[in-house]
């Protein structure tokens, strides 16, 4: 039980995020809202390999992480001088 | 669901416990900040200081409960990762939305990039003159 409010508190998070992606008035506040979610998305994925008893989640989290830097590096790149 | 959180109440439980209350609070307070602050700038401090923290902070709890396993080495190799990526991130994209052209906040009180972008930018006239 109190696993699954761990759960939902991040769950909150990642709404706040995607509220902050709807309203953001620059492009580089959409971008941080991404950065922000996917960080929060691998605290989730570890919970839930905690919770349910997967730990393959770890794996899963751990590339994730990766691929995010990747993107961010290219947006970064992009609104400084163009593709 | 065979971990539950009522475990037994040893030192490393009682630290694993604290270590992931830190980490989600640290969390969701990142994400209260990036809704509710004025500035490009402001909102990505308190999205990546406290977001990267609270991440590292619940991954090394799994450290604490499992012990060096193979569970307990794979969390503890995943933070430098996260560490190092979303702080190096962070720094990319405000150099970028800098150079972009989005302003400071209202209340801001001093910019001491400015100087340094300007003779950046001119530099790159220069060398396409050339």
């Amino acid at each position: 039980m109190t696993t699954l409010i761990f759960i939902i508190i991040i769950c909150i998070g990642i709404v706040l995020c995607i509220i902050r992606m709807g309203i953001g008035p620059t492009a580089a506040d959409r971008a941080i809202a991404v950065d922000t979610a996917t960080t929060v998305v691998v605290a989730l994925l570890v919970l839930l390999g905690f919770v349910f008893d997967r730990y393959i989640y770890l794996d899963v989290a751990l590339v994730y992480s990766i691929v995010s830097f990747v993107g961010l590096i290219a947006i970064a790149r992009y609104l400084e001088k163009g593709i | 669901m065979q971990n539950t959180w009522e475990g037994k109440n040893s030192m490393n439980e009682i630290i694993f416990k604290i270590l992931l209350i830190i980490g989600i609070l640290f969390n969701l307070f990142g994400c209260i900040g990036l809704v509710r602050l004025p500035d490009v700038y402001n909102r990505l401090q308190s999205a990546t200081k406290c977001v990267t923290l609270g991440t590292c902070s619940i991954l090394l709890s799994l450290l604490f409960h499992f012990g060096f396993t193979e569970i307990g080495i794979k969390a503890i190799v995943a933070i430098p990762l996260l560490f190092f990526g979303a702080t190096v991130a962070a720094h990319a994209l405000v150099k970028g939305s800098y150079l972009f052209g989005v302003k400071l906040g209202d209340q801001s009180v001093i910019d001491e990039y400015k100087d340094e972008a300007e003779k950046s930018s001119e530099d790159k006239k220069k060398m396409n003159k050339k």
